[in-house]
Order: C-alpha cells, then sequence, then structure tokens
C-alpha cells in the first residue's frame, strides 16, 4: 500500500489583507476625515476619531533584493511596529501611529541611501518594466534609464516644486508593460527595423496563420523560402510594432544599431479637472547610449523645466500645453516637428486640426 | 561583498548617483551563481545594445496555466546561471500592505529557491519573483502555499487584480476597494490560474475619480468610485484655504463645468451639484474643507489596453453608477455576461476593448443585457451609416 499523498494545496488566493493592516488602520477604516501633507515624504491622515497615521514614502529602484526587503521589514520593527506597504509607482510606505518615529525613520531611510519624497507636486518614481534585465522583447534597458533620470530629477522628488505632479513612465517596448500611454512625460523604447526571419526554424517555432494574423497592417503572408514553409514581410507597411515577434519567436526585432527611444507628452489619468488623456509624441527617437543615456536624460530635464517655468498652478503637463497649444510647446522647448508627429494608423484623423482656429503670430 | 566572476564596467557607473541604484540591488545578491551570471549577461546587453534573453517557454506549476514566465538566455554556455531564470508572479494583497514577518516569510523561500531578486513590484501589481530554475517552481509553489500566498496571472487568463488603498488610508475611498479586489481574486480563482480567454482580462478597483492605480488607461474593466449626492462643505475650513489659496483662480477656475463659485466677500463656496462631474480638483485643492458625497457608488468603464494589437484603447463607461455591496452579485453577473460573448465570439488575442471596436457597442451591450445610456458617449454618432435591424 502506498503512502498517503498529502493534498495539494491550489487556488487559496492571496492572504486577506486584513493580516496585514496595523491596529490604527483596523480601528479607522473607513473612518478617515482628511489628509495634509506636513513635511515632504509624509502623510498625515486624520479619522474622525481624531486618531492619526504618519506614512513615511521612500524610493526604491523596483528591482529590490531580499537583503534590502530584510532591511526594510527590520525598519519596520524598530519604527512602526511590523507595518508597511508598497504603492502603484514602487515607492515603499512606512505606517506609523507614533508620530515620534516619522523623524528617526527618515534620517535611517536616507542613511540607508533610500531617499524620502515622492508626494504633492513632483516627480515621483518612474513606472518601468524589465528591459534587459528579464525580457525577450526590450528594445533598451529600462532599470538603466531609469536610474538616470531619477539621479537627475531626485530634487523633484524630495521637494514637490511644480506647478502639479508630473507622472514619468517607461517602456522598453510597445507591449508597454508599463501602460506609460497615459503619463505626463512616457519614455518609450522602439524597435525601428522590420522582423529578422530566421527561414531554417520558423516552420518548427511558429504557426504560420497566426503568425500572419498576428500583423495589425497585413504586411505578412505565408511564402516558401528554400523549400521550407516561411513567411514574407511586406517592409513598406511595417510598422515595427513586434506583434509578430510576440507570436513567432523567429521573428526578432533586435537591433543594436537601431533600437533607441522615444518620447511622449501630456498624458494623464486621474479625472481632476482634464478627462484622462493618452500621451502624444514629442521626440520620435533618441538614441541608445548606455549605461547613462544623456539624450534622453537631457531631454526629459528639458521638458520638465519648460513645463515647470510656464505652466500655472495645479496644471498639468497635458493642460498647459493645451493652453498654450502645440505650436508653441514645440517652440519652447526647441523640439523639431516633424513627419513622424503625424498619425498615420488607425485613429489618424482623429488628431488633425479641422479648424482655423489657430493662434497666429507676427514674426 | 562576494567577489564578481564578470566585470561590469558600464554597470558600475550606475552605482553612482543619488537614486537607489538597481545594480547595487543585484550586486547585493551576487552570493547566488544565477545573479553573478546575470551580471555578466547584463554587461553584455549593455555593450551590446541588446537584449539576451530569448522567448518565454512553457514552464509552469502542476494544475495552473498561469502565474509563471518561462525565461531562457541565448547564451547558455557563457552565462550557464541564467539559462534558465523563470519569473514567479506571487499575488500580492490587496492594496499591497505587508508586515515584516510575511515580507521574510517571503524572502526565506526565495532565498532557498531563486536569485534572490524581485520586483516590488510588477505592473500588473504581482510581487514578481525573478528568476529561478524550471527544478525549483514546485518547491516554491509548495512553500508558498503552506505559507498562505499563491500564484498570480500570466497569458490569456483573468490577470491578477488590483486596486488603490482605498478605506483602508484614504478619506476619499467611494467604496471599499480593498474588499472588493479581494473578493473578485478568491471567486475567480480559476480564471485566474488556467489561461481560457482569448487574451488577458485586467481588473482594477480605484476608490474615487483620481484613479491612482491607473485603472482608466491599464485594466479591461476599471472600477472608480464616484458618488450621486452633493460635496460635502465645511465653510469653516473654505475661510482657512482662503487665506492661503487662491480659491477663485486656482479652485473655481479651474472647475471643469465652472460648477463652483466662491463669495469672497464672505468666503464661502456654493456647488451646483448637478452640474459637477465628480472631478476631484477642489476636493484635492482643499481636502480639510471638502469631500465626496454620502450616497457612494462606483463606475464601471470597460476596455482599456496599451497598443498592442490594433492601437492603445482609454476605457470607456460601462455602467454610469452602481452601488458597491459585498458580494457583488450584480457585478459578477455583469462579467460572467461579458466572459461568456468575449469567449465565444472573441478573436485569438483580441482584448476585449478591441472585440466591442469590431462588434460594435450597441451589439455588444445587446448581448450582455444591458442598455444604451447617453452617459456612455461624448456625443452620439455623427456617422448616418445606421445598421438598422427591422426584424
Amino acid at each position: 500500500m502506498s503512502a498517503p499523498v498529502a493534498k495539494r494545496k491550489t487556488d487559496i488566493g492571496p492572504p486577506h489583507y486584513e493580516k496585514f493592516l496595523p491596529p490604527v488602520i483596523k480601528e479607522n477604516y473607513g473612518k478617515w476625515k482628511y489628509h495634509e501633507i506636513p513635511q515632504p515624504g509624509v502623510l498625515m491622515h486624520v479619522s474622525e476619531s481624531g486618531a492619526k497615521l504618519f506614512s513615511v514614502r521612500a524610493a526604491t529602484p523596483r528591482l529590490l533584493s531580499i537583503e534590502t526587503l530584510r532591511l526594510f521589514a527590520a525598519l519596520a520593527d524598530e519604527f512602526t511596529g511590523g507595518y508597511l506597504r508598497f504603492t502603484s509607482r514602487n515607492n515603499v510606505e512606512f505606517l506609523a501611529s507614533d508620530e515620534s518615529k516619522v523623524a528617526p525613520l527618515i534620517a535611517r531611510l536616507k542613511k540607508e541611501g533610500y531617499p524620502v519624497g515622492g508626494i504633492g507636486p513632483g516627480i515621483t518614481n518612474i513606472v518601468h518594466t524589465q528591459g534587459w534585465v528579464h525580457c525577450h522583447s526590450a528594445a533598451s534597458d529600462a532599470s538603466g534609464v531609469v536610474k538616470s533620470l531619477m539621479d537627475e530629477l531626485m530634487p523633484h522628488f524630495e521637494r514637490s516644486d511644480l506647478p502639479a505632479k508630473v507622472r514619468v513612465a517607461f517602456a522598453c517596448c510597445l507591449n508597454m508593460c508599463g501602460a506609460v500611454h497615459c503619463s505626463d512625460i512616457a519614455v518609450l523604447a522602439v524597435h525601428r527595423k522590420p522582423p529578422k526571419i530566421n527561414h531554417d526554424t520558423l516552420h518548427k517555432t511558429c504557426e504560420i496563420p497566426s503568425t500572419v494574423a498576428a500583423c495589425p497592417t497585413g504586411a505578412i503572408r505565408p511564402a516558401t523560402v528554400n523549400g521550407k514553409q516561411s513567411v514574407e514581410v511586406i517592409e513598406e507597411q511595417c510598422m515595427f510594432c513586434g506583434n509578430c515577434f510576440t507570436v513567432c519567436p523567429s521573428m526578432t526585432m533586435s537591433d543594436p544599431e537601431n533600437d533607441g527611444i522615444s518620447i511622449w507628452v501630456g498624458g494623464k489619468v486621474s479625472n481632476a479637472r482634464h478627462e484622462p488623456m493618452f500621451s502624444k509624441l514629442a521626440i520620435p527617437y533618441l538614441p541608445n547610449n548606455p549605461p547613462r543615456w544623456p539624450e534622453v536624460t537631457d531631454a526629459v530635464k528639458n521638458l520638465v523645466d519648460t513645463y515647470a517655468k510656464d505652466a500655472r498652478p495645479f496644471e498639468r503637463l497635458g493642460e498647459w500645453i493645451e493652453r498654450i497649444g502645440w505650436p508653441k510647446f514645440f517652440k519652447m522647448t526647441g523640439l523639431e516637428f516633424t513627419k513622424y508627429h503625424l498619425d498615420d494608423f488607425t485613429h489618424a484623423g482623429e488628431s488633425f486640426k479641422r479648424s482655423a482656429q489657430l493662434r497666429q503670430s507676427r514674426e | 561583498m562576494t567577489d564578481q566572476k564578470h566585470a561590469t564596467p558600464l554597470l558600475d557607473e550606475l552605482e553612482k548617483g543619488p537614486w537607489p541604484s538597481f545594480v547595487k540591488e543585484i550586486k547585493k545578491s551576487a552570493k547566488s551563481p544565477m545573479v553573478q551570471d546575470l551580471l555578466g549577461q547584463l554587461e553584455r546587453s549593455y555593450s551590446e545594445k541588446i537584449g539576451h534573453w530569448k522567448h518565454g517557454g512553457l514552464v509552469g506549476v502542476q494544475g495552473y496555466g498561469g502565474g509563471v514566465i518561462g525565461r531562457y538566455n541565448d547564451l547558455a554556455e557563457e552565462f550557464p546561471g541564467v539559462s534558465e531564470f523563470h519569473t514567479v508572479r506571487v499575488n500580492q494583497p490587496s492594496g499591497w500592505f505587508y508586515t515584516s514577518d510575511a515580507l521574510r516569510t517571503l524572502c526565506d523561500i526565495w532565498d532557498a529557491h531563486g536569485s534572490g531578486l524581485t520586483n516590488m513590484h510588477g505592473s500588473t501589481g504581482d510581487m514578481v519573483l525573478l528568476g529561478c530554475r524550471t527544478t525549483e517552481l514546485e518547491p516554491i509553489f509548495k512553500k508558498l502555499t503552506d505559507a498562505g500566498f499563491d500564484l498570480g496571472g500570466s497569458g490569456s487568463d483573468m490577470r491578477t487584480p488590483s486596486c488603490c488603498n482605498g478605506m483602508a488610508r484614504c478619506e476619499w475611498a467611494c467604496y471599499d476597494t480593498m474588499a472588493f479586489c479581494n473578493d473578485m481574486t478568491q471567486t475567480y480563482q480559476d480564471e485566474l490560474h488556467r489561461p481560457a480567454f482569448p487574451y488577458k482580462f485586467k481588473i482594477k478597483a480605484a476608490g474615487c475619480p483620481n484613479d491612482c492605480v491607473a485603472s482608466v488607461a491599464r485594466s479591461d474593466m476599471s472600477v472608480i468610485g464616484t458618488w450621486r449626492d452633493e460635496i460635502q462643505v465645511d465653510q469653516a475650513q473654505v475661510k482657512e484655504y482662503a487665506k492661503k489659496l487662491n480659491i477663485e483662480r486656482d479652485v473655481c477656475g479651474r472647475c471643469p463645468t465652472k460648477c463652483i463659485t466662491f463669495d469672497a466677500a464672505k468666503s464661502t463656496i456654493a456647488v451646483d451639484d448637478e452640474n459637477c462631474v465628480r472631478c476631484m480638483h477642489c476636493i484635492n485643492a482643499m481636502p480639510k474643507a471638502l469631500a465626496p458625497g454620502k450616497d457612494r457608488g462606483a463606475t464601471i468603464l470597460i476596455g482599456a489596453k496599451a497598443p498592442i494589437v490594433k492601437g492603445a484603447l482609454l476605457a470607456s463607461v460601462l455602467v454610469p453608477f452602481i452601488k458597491m455591496e459585498a458580494p457583488y452579485e450584480d457585478i459578477k453577473e455583469l462579467i460572467a455576461a461579458m466572459w461568456d460573448l468575449w469567449a465565444e465570439h472573441g478573436q485569438n488575442r483580441e482584448r476585449i476593448g478591441e472585440f466591442i471596436q469590431r462588434v460594435g457597442l450597441g451589439n455588444f451591450l445587446e448581448q450582455i443585457g444591458l442598455d444604451p445610456a447617453p452617459e456612455m458617449v461624448v456625443q452620439p454618432r455623427t456617422n448616418p451609416y445606421i445598421y438598422y435591424n427591422l426584424d
């Protein structure tokens, strides 16, 4: 007789969140009255009962070693009764009910190299993807660009000194795992050459009908190459989206010479004031220049600085551009307007100006 | 620090500077031979400007079709430590709350079986364990479930739902996002773990129209808290804000429907609530003076996605207002109707937003049993090519 097999535990889902809530949250759940930002990087929530919760927000690079997670756990034990959370933009937050813990906690976080900030009208952490660290379709690294950018933008993380929040996001290909398409500043890595087809392996690794169907512009058709079943690409019709590579590993997109970075501006997801909107193309291409991507950091700094000088309080980047108009945006930023800024895909016509309402200038 | 097997002069540049360094994080885990080779391979990518990961392979744990992303490199001889370097997605607790003990438990599991590197968190919301060999997947899964954790979604399944911290820490939460997110996650464990849809389906829950989880841009079903009655006003606090804030210019002047007015003589505001579109701006600007109304619920929007395959979409209104009460039977009926229709008629790799674009919102609504409503459009159609059906 065989030994009884222990029943395999499946489909239990995540632990219930109540297990992880500090007492001050359990006691005041749904009873918060208002909040203030007593100092950069700190939220003070006040309950109807008068109870207070102090959340101290610190930056992380998102890619974290378990050594650092254990450090965060130890800091939580020392300062906040063991309670902490992470934010939707990859910051860590320590949840203190005792105000006297806030200052020493901030000092420790800074000493350990995790800057405190990211709340209010400034630049918080950059939501980003895996890049060369762990992705097969990356047209650039993600972590390296983000690190280079935040080294430059960090004053706006620590000081919240902009007219409104500026949400920056990075995606390493058009799959946009970081869903950058609705960010104030979206940094998007792009491929710019048609897929390279490996005809020797394609018939073994790819299903030809689904590969053909994957192309949004119908640029792929079945073909026999060197006696093997394969596909061919009508290159003039290719817009380098990488859909084919997603379903067919034998159609690779990566190209060290031609891959690079595009920059998009003026998107938002919040409903506050203006409705949510997509980011729009500002810069079609900048070179991949590791390890510090200076062209990209200069471009983003220029966008932030130009916005900061001219925007009015509460005006998000996209709202500022709507007020001044795109011609002035290109003039003020010194960016070139090119044929690549004119949409030519599914919703192309929606972005064309169909009126004579233009801000004319004298010169 | 452990000695490095491979020199990393380019990556070393990214240890400099004030922002926390991911290279330092990787090096902290360099006692793992996998991570030594990860450093070597990443340095190679930095010098060659190209990635060295191959397309994912089919790996996973027994009985699940999602939750693990296979990852292999194309330089297996040179960097054997990362010849298999799979991702494990661990379903996060709602609102991303943890205790130090829970974090340490997860660290211990990952220390014993993987690279020691994580993402806190991935784009969809899961805790991401970054890099392990195929043989470790079952032992990791066993230890995770013993500790009360489970895997998240991947592939063409319901992806791990996520939410803002809602009523746990926000006075603006118009419904209990964490309870709703947890309920959805637990109700649909089968759909989460066993891909059976045309493509992925994401649910995100935001407690108010500020939408801190970007649900309107990033989820197939976006549930955004809102209210039906009047904004709550504390005029005494308005007077306090009037001392430090230009209410006329920065609050009233920025109201999208100009439904809020300021009486400078009395330092009070008045809101024409019938014309308020619940944008949150005035409440954001004066959180001590204003609050969402008391008759709270949510707006459900449908179909957001990133560009792949046929272009990016923001979500559009499906249910203008719904009360959010557990066990959310009405929402579950709606989800069942949508999934049935989409699973039967959706094409391979067609998100529900693209499906609606193809079949038409009118037909979609008819099939799932919802009536069309003017809240669903910016304006009625201007195009006169109408598919009248007279049967």
